[in-house]
């Protein structure tokens, strides 16, 4: 399925930006060089994450893909903001996400992400509308609620809490909140996890389609292969580092996913 | 160590911030229980072994002047054991270095040591010796008061003759543990009044009273009538000027501790009782979040076959442990508070030795009571856990459910914002628990508007009292009736302004079965300095005829506006008339009935006496004043306005100040633990969604505001509420707190409120910052990744 495949060592920086080989856009979302991240688990050293270059461009869907323990969430955390690196920079355009200032990366956070989580992690004292809602109060340019929860299917449902929502509606409800402030990029950490194989799907043909539409630079991280297939390119990870980035020629739509 | 205990250890560190709210709350709990409970008790023990051990008698009267022979008929009354007869009276004294006179009560001792009714405790130098005719022994508080020692002497006019007295001893009595004038005079002003005991030899010869006495005292054989007594007495002594003999009840000193014993009684009740109360509210909230949290890890014990008992029992360790902590320091703080307070009382209340004691059934007491708590709390946690299956419990709890309540029913929510909404919402989902928070905070403001109103109402005693009532600034009391002309001999003394007299003579009234022994004050019509005022301080005039009583009194004697009582003058011819009752007055203080002075001459059949004189000073003269006033025979007691309310607000500070610190720490204690492990609790429930809310961007600020916010509007929902409870509880004191020295007036200053509200507004935003604390620390990444 997948077309073009080369095994790339991972000190060399992917495609360079504003080159001609870049995908879809070649403007540069996120640029990341030489990111290491240590955990210290009491006496014990952990290298999420070592030597990591990558760029993510502007309107591409990117799937991280990697099994536990390979990283791909440390990545995920430190592009959105929400974890600096060890060593290591990455910018946002022209923003240094490497500085370790909590204000500043709230900021970058409620302006330019939007968090997509495999628990859904909705507000359960407020209704599906107002769970959108809290989240378009504070942006500086978003799209009505209402329209949000239109473009993932959820209408009929605007006044219920989340504990009267099934998982997938729940996910749904995520994303619109993820995407009414109309983000340029927007993170998905495992967003099938808790959910079955016919809801996953539905949940990953409302990312696909947020991503066409809107033209949201979207990272989709899962430890399903099969989801790979509905990226333009694929990251693969292992041990901390980046091992494979491949390009679909044929992006499949994720309602033709199997696995 | 067995395992069950290792987790316990390490439950313990890790909730340290809660457990030690839950702590401090006991502590606090235990503390008040303690020091109140052992202040009161240490009081009552001491009282009575006093009394016991200085032979406080039983029966007390007083009287014109009767030979000492009379003294074989009042023993022979059936019921009486002993009997001490004595010459007491009043002089006024100049002692060096205070410009104002003071007044001094010359009791009379043996001239040898021996055993009496109201005996001595001889605090420091000696005994008088016998022929000395200028030894006294002054008491400790006028000692202490005006700095006096053994060895120094003043200057007292006794009898016409100003003489030097010296101090040989200094000591205590149990007639005068609380040591006021009487008549009129509520506080003590040890350094304007003070006993001194003086040999009867001498003072019979100063006062012409050999072979004879003016003052009586005895005790009663237990199981027999005083009033049969008091009846015989009062029989017998009538021809020499009797005033009327009376019970321990009615003796001031007595009175006033008994009083002040039983206030103690009870706040040592009621306040601890509120502790618990929150102490099992907190432990409540703390284990039944703690129980739910760890619903897996005990159905996973449960799962490998520890007993519910077993289960039970490691949590209540787990309670146990704050609320042991609490009772230990709490017991020594108590004990320390109770000794620090027992103390303040023993400087107010001059006791020779006051014992301080900490019975093992109060600690028994406190200790059970908090186990109780606890215990109680444990099982009702664990209850719903141990209720349901272990395969049950092992999945993760259902998240909560919010439906759409009275808010959104009466269509309000869309005037809030989302973070607005969540607050409402989460206090409506949890309506008992969000009752129980407020009412925490509730009480605790409450605790300090009753602790301010103490304060509040003695002032507007103070002032009503001496601003109102009595207006004079200088009292004169002659030490015996004058005639009117006096008057004009006053008027022409420096720096009077103003002069009204007064004729003031014992009575004794009686309506219907009751009777009660009072001051009868006649004064004159238009009185500008001594008025009667009602209870909205507007002046009322007094009557051409018929007496007009305080209202007390009235209700003592259960008398209404209309009715006829009889009055009973015990002084001169001692007539026996007939009056009606004018009207009554709101005098907070005392029981006084008021005449107007020419009807009283009528009644007692004289022409123009008078027994003293309210006086109008201009305060720039006045020390020349006080210097005339020092050698005037003629007059047995000045009392001064000024020095009067000053020296009384000091002892009332003194006493009030450390029980207003101990309410202001427990309340602040109380509303801080109670924000503290709300809010906490309420941060390791919703760590979660406020971890999500901040990687969705949201500022720490605005996080901690949907998280404090519910706290903080519990905390103003609290405080009005609070105030509300104080007022009521304050409405309830007068009718505990109304004796016949004393009736406590509603009087609540808005600053209390205020104060109130401050200090729990403080506590409740300390709290807060140690949460807001733990926000910052909160982990965005385990977020992502965990369902619970």
């Amino acid at each position: 399925m997948v077309s073009k495949s080369t095994q790339i060592p991972s000190f060399i920086a992917e495609i360079p930006p504003n080159s001609s080989l870049s995908s879809k856009e070649k403007e540069a979302v996120f640029r990341a060089r030489r990111l290491c991240k240590v955990y210290h688990m009491g006496e014990v050293e952990v290298h999420a994450l070592q030597d990591v270059d990558l760029d993510l461009y502007s309107a591409e869907l990117v799937v991280l893909l990697g099994a536990s323990g390979s990283g791909k969430s440390t990545l995920l955390n430190i592009l959105g903001g929400l974890d600096p690196p060890t060593s290591g920079e990455v910018y946002y355009r022209d923003h240094n996400l490497t500085v370790n200032d909590d204000a500043a990366l709230t900021r970058f956070r409620r302006d330019h992400v939007g968090f997509v989580f495999q628990f859904y992690n909705l507000i359960p004292s407020l209704t599906v509308l107002e769970n959108v809602e809290l989240v378009t109060e504070i942006a500086i340019d978003p799209m009505p609620a209402q329209q949000a929860l239109e473009m993932v299917g959820l209408k009929q449902r605007l006044h219920h809490f989340p504990s009267q929502l099934s998982g997938g509606e729940q996910q749904r409800v995520a994303i619109a909140r993820a995407i009414a402030k109309r983000p340029e990029v927007l993170l998905c950490d495992e967003p099938t996890g808790a959910l079955d194989y016919q809801t996953g799907k539905l949940v990953l043909e409302v990312i696909e389609q947020v991503n066409h539409d809107l033209g949201t630079t979207t990272a989709v991280i899962t430890h399903n292969a099969a989801i790979a297939e509905m990226a333009d390119r694929v990251v693969k990870m292992r041990s901390g580092k980046i091992v494979e980035i491949s390009h679909n020629r044929i992006k499949k739509h994720p309602a033709d996913l199997i696995w | 160590m067995n395992k069950l205990d290792r987790k316990l250890l390490r439950d313990l560190v890790h909730m340290r911030g809660q457990l030690i709210a839950v702590g401090l709350v006991v502590l606090c709990g235990v503390a008040t229980f303690i020091s109140m409970g052992s202040t009161y008790y240490s009081l009552l023990i001491s009282q009575k072994n006093y009394y016991e051990q200085y032979r406080f008698a039983d029966i007390f009267v007083q009287l014109k002047r009767a030979p000492e022979t009379i003294t074989q008929q009042i023993e022979k009354i059936d019921g009486v054991v002993t009997v001490r007869t004595r010459i007491v009276t009043e002089v006024t004294l100049d002692i060096s270095g205070m410009n104002e006179p003071a007044t001094g009560r010359l009791v009379a001792i043996p001239d040898q040591r021996r055993p009496m009714l109201n005996d001595l405790f001889l605090r420091a130098g000696s005994y008088i010796e016998p022929n000395q005719a200028n030894e006294i022994i002054i008491s400790e508080a006028f000692s202490e008061a005006n700095n006096l020692k053994v060895g120094d002497s003043f200057k007292a006019i006794i009898n016409t003759r100003l003489q030097t007295l010296r101090i040989v001893g200094i000591a205590l009595s149990p007639e005068y543990i609380y040591e006021v004038r009487g008549g009129g005079s509520f506080f003590p002003d040890n350094k304007h009044f003070g006993v001194l005991w003086m040999s009867q030899s001498v003072l019979a010869r100063a006062f012409n009273m050999e072979g004879a006495f003016n003052d009586l005292v005895l005790t009663l054989a237990p199981g027999a009538s005083e009033a049969e007594v008091i009846t015989r007495i009062d029989k017998i002594l009538s021809p020499y000027g009797g005033l009327g003999a009376y019970t321990r009840a009615e003796q001031t000193s007595n009175q006033f501790i008994t009083d002040e014993i039983a206030q103690n009684k009870f706040s040592s009740t009621i306040i601890p009782l509120i502790f618990l109360g929150v102490v099992a509210f907190l432990l409540h909230i703390v284990l039944s979040r703690l129980v739910n949290l760890e619903r897996n890890q005990i159905a996973i014990l449960k799962a490998f076959g520890y007993k519910n008992s077993a289960i039970g029992l490691h949590y209540l360790k787990l309670a146990l442990v704050p609320v042991w902590g609490g009772v230990a320091f709490g017991t020594i703080l108590g004990m320390y508070l109770g000794w620090k307070l027992t103390s303040i009382y023993a400087i107010y209340y001059h006791f020779p030795l006051l014992q301080y004691e900490a019975s093992p059934q109060l600690i028994a007491v406190a200790v059970l009571l908090t186990i109780i708590t606890a215990a109680f709390s444990v099982a009702n946690a664990l209850q719903n856990v141990f209720a349901t299956a272990p395969a049950e419990a092992m999945r993760p709890e259902a998240p909560p459910q919010f439906r759409s309540g009275l808010i959104e029913r009466l269509g309000f929510h869309r005037f809030f914002s989302p973070a607005i909404r969540m607050i409402l919402r989460n206090i409506e989902r949890r309506p008992l628990k969000s009752l129980f928070a407020v009412l925490g905070v509730a009480v605790s403001v409450a605790i300090l508007v009753v602790g301010r109103y103490f304060f509040d109402a003695f002032d507007h005693m103070l002032k009503m009292q001496y601003e109102k009532v009595q207006r004079q600034n200088v009292t004169l009391v002659f030490n015996e009736v004058r005639p009117a002309r006096v008057r004009h001999d006053i008027e022409r003394l420096t720096g009077v302004m103003q002069c009204e007299p007064f004729r003031a003579a014992p009575i004794r009234l009686r309506f219907a079965h009751r009777t009660k022994r009072t001051l009868l004050l006649g004064i004159e019509q238009g009185s500008r300095l001594r008025r009667l005022i009602d209870k909205d301080l507007n002046e009322q005039i007094l009557p051409i005829e018929g007496v007009v009583l305080t209202k007390k009194l009235g209700e003592l004697l259960g008398v209404a506006v209309g009715q006829q009582l009889t009055i009973e003058l015990l002084e001169g011819k001692r007539p026996i008339k007939t009056v009606y009752v004018a009207g009554f007055v709101d005098e907070l203080m005392g029981l006084s009935a008021y005449i107007d002075m020419k009807a009283l001459m009528k009644m007692l059949d004289e022409e123009d006496t008078i027994s003293g004189a309210y006086l109008r000073v201009d305060p720039l003269v006045a020390n020349q004043l006080y210097k005339q006033l020092k050698e005037m025979p003629a007059v047995s007691g000045v009392s001064i306005r000024e020095v009067e309310i000053g020296s009384i607000r000091q002892t009332i500070e003194k006493s009030l100040n450390l029980s207003t610190f101990m309410l202001i720490f427990f309340a602040s204690v109380i509303a801080f633990g109670i924000v503290y492990n709300g809010s906490r609790i309420a941060l390791s429930e919703r760590g979660r969604e406020l971890a999500s809310l901040r990687v969705l961007g949201f500022r720490q600020s605005e996080v901690g505001f949907m998280l404090l916010g519910e706290q903080a509007f519990l905390t103003l929902v609290g405080i009005p509420l609070g105030c509300f409870i104080g007022f009521c509880i304050c409405l309830w004191i007068p009718h505990r707190l109304n004796t016949e020295l004393y009736r406590m007036p509603l009087v609540i200053n808005p600053e209390s409120y205020l104060f109130a509200f401050i200090v729990i507004t403080i506590a409740a935003f300390v709290s807060g910052l140690f949460v807001r604390w733990r926000i910052k620390k909160l982990d965005l990444i385990a977020v992502l990744k965990t369902r619970e």
